[in-house]
């Protein structure tokens, strides 16, 4: 019995409540094959990295819309280091300006989707990396 | 083994990767969970399942809640289904226990059918012993009870709570299916709702027809999101834990889950062997012969049966 299927969880850290775009994203990735845990609105890092080490995901998806991500995305990003799972591919989309990402991408977020992406862009980007 | 060592000492991402390993490669799981099995058999577990949207989620968050106040440790392994199309999954039933994944004393891990039923128990059994080394006393393994391989899953329990709500029309129909027989326990959810006295009505008629044991399942009702009926729902698990110890008939459910899990990896084993070692070739061939007649099914069953043999004697391809 050999079934490998890349876990993605998607989260939405911080606290805006528009939950439209990571509900797309996560069906386009169920669609695409994957095993998407959806853990809802409202997310603080801490939750979202010990879902994460415990779901075992390949990738976390961040949807971020309040304008939050400069001070929630790098607060996962060290809470991934402290619990050793920095081997997790942290992706995001959302409303996040062109000026901030070189920033995140400092901090470890390997790729950031703004609005208008195709979901097919986002599934080939984690197919890739995920092998 | 130091995969074993770092389980049972607690470390929750060593736990979560030997569960992966077993969904992905369950030969390769084996070898550590041969090990880890002296480290089981501690914890109690409980199947909670019933029909999409009956509130098993909310329910399971709400008993884990109170076990922890009791300073119990619990595990949940949630199952939802995959689609037989894409062969993804989308696992939403942390969205009904968001307040729990901080809490160092639980474990919550999602899982897909994956579409492979009979491994999919056997996934399960591993998952559930991986907690219980893991140190979780109580084992939760939620699954949506459709049909009768999901309720496969959940026979493994020691304690199967079954749950429904009013006004889905064809719950009766969907308890008819099989189900109906390995509720120990009956939760008529969102008791708020029209309808829940005739629909516990009809369960317990059903259940009165249903004599089969000592134990006469109580039927509960509760309203899970404000927490109405949760406490007695507690108890009856409680109670029910005791009528299996003094009956002995945990001992028996244990040897029955035992003989299931058994047969479960037999089966799966010999899947496998087949997938091995008898080509697609070969078996289109065969079945070409049966559907113009020319050979008959249990003569092309023999004949595969005696190659896996042979490959099965010579140390098969595993």
């Amino acid at each position: 019995m050999k079934a490998k299927k890349i876990r993605v969880l998607v989260a939405k850290p911080g606290l805006d409540g528009h939950d439209r775009g990571a509900k797309v994203v996560a069906r386009a990735l169920r669609d695409a094959g994957m095993e998407v845990i959806y853990t809802g609105l409202r997310q603080t890092p801490r939750q979202i990295v010990e879902t994460a080490i415990q779901e075992d995901v390949n990738v976390i998806g961040l949807s971020i819309l309040s304008g939050a991500h400069t001070h929630l995305f790098p607060e996962i990003m060290r809470l991934l280091k402290e619990n050793k799972a920095e081997d997790i591919i942290v992706i995001a989309g959302g409303v996040i300006p062109e000026e901030d990402i070189p920033e995140l991408k400092k901090v470890g977020i390997a790729e950031i989707f703004t609005p208008g992406t195709d979901t097919r862009d986002i599934i080939n980007f984690i197919k890739e990396k995920v092998k | 083994m130091e995969i074993v060592k770092k389980i049972i000492n607690g470390d929750r991402r060593a736990a979560a990767k030997l569960i992966t390993l077993a969904e992905n490669d369950f030969d390769k799981a084996e070898d550590i969970l041969k090990e880890l099995y002296s480290y089981t058999g501690n914890a109690l577990v409980i199947g909670i399942t019933g029909p999409p949207g009956a509130g098993k989620s909310t329910i399971t968050d709400k008993l884990t809640k109170s076990l922890r106040k009791q300073g119990k440790t619990v595990g949940i392994i949630a199952i939802d289904p995959t689609s037989p199309f894409t062969g993804g999954a989308l696992l939403g039933d942390r969205i009904r226990m968001q307040d729990l994944s901080t809490d160092p004393g639980v474990f919550i891990r999602s899982m897909g059918t994956r579409g492979h039923l009979g491994g999919l128990s056997q996934v399960t059994q591993a998952a559930v012993k991986i907690l219980d080394a893991l140190g979780k006393e109580v084992i939760f393994i939620e699954t949506v009870g459709v049909g009768q391989a999901e309720v496969d899953i959940v026979k493994v329990a020691d304690t199967v709570v079954l749950i429904t709500m009013p006004g889905m029309g064809d719950d009766i129909q969907i308890i008819k299916a099989g189900i109906m027989e390995i509720g120990d326990i009956f939760v008529v959810n969102k008791a708020d709702k029209e309808g829940c006295e005739r629909l516990i009505t009809e369960i317990e008629m059903m259940l009165d027809l249903n004599q089969n044991g000592q134990w006469r399942p109580p039927v509960l009702k509760t309203i899970a999101t404000s927490d109405f009926g949760i406490q007695e729902l507690e108890r009856e698990i409680k109670h029910h834990l005791e009528y299996l110890k003094e009956s002995g008939e945990l001992e028996q459910r244990r040897r029955e889950s035992a003989k299931k899990e058994i047969f479960d990896i037999i089966q799966e084993k010999w899947k496998e062997i087949l997938a091995d070692s008898v080509s697609n070739e070969f078996l289109n061939e065969i079945v070409t012969k049966v559907v113009k007649r020319d050979e008959d099914p249990y003569t092309a069953v023999k004949k595969i049966s005696d190659i896996l043999m042979y490959s099965y004697t010579q140390g098969g391809k595993k």
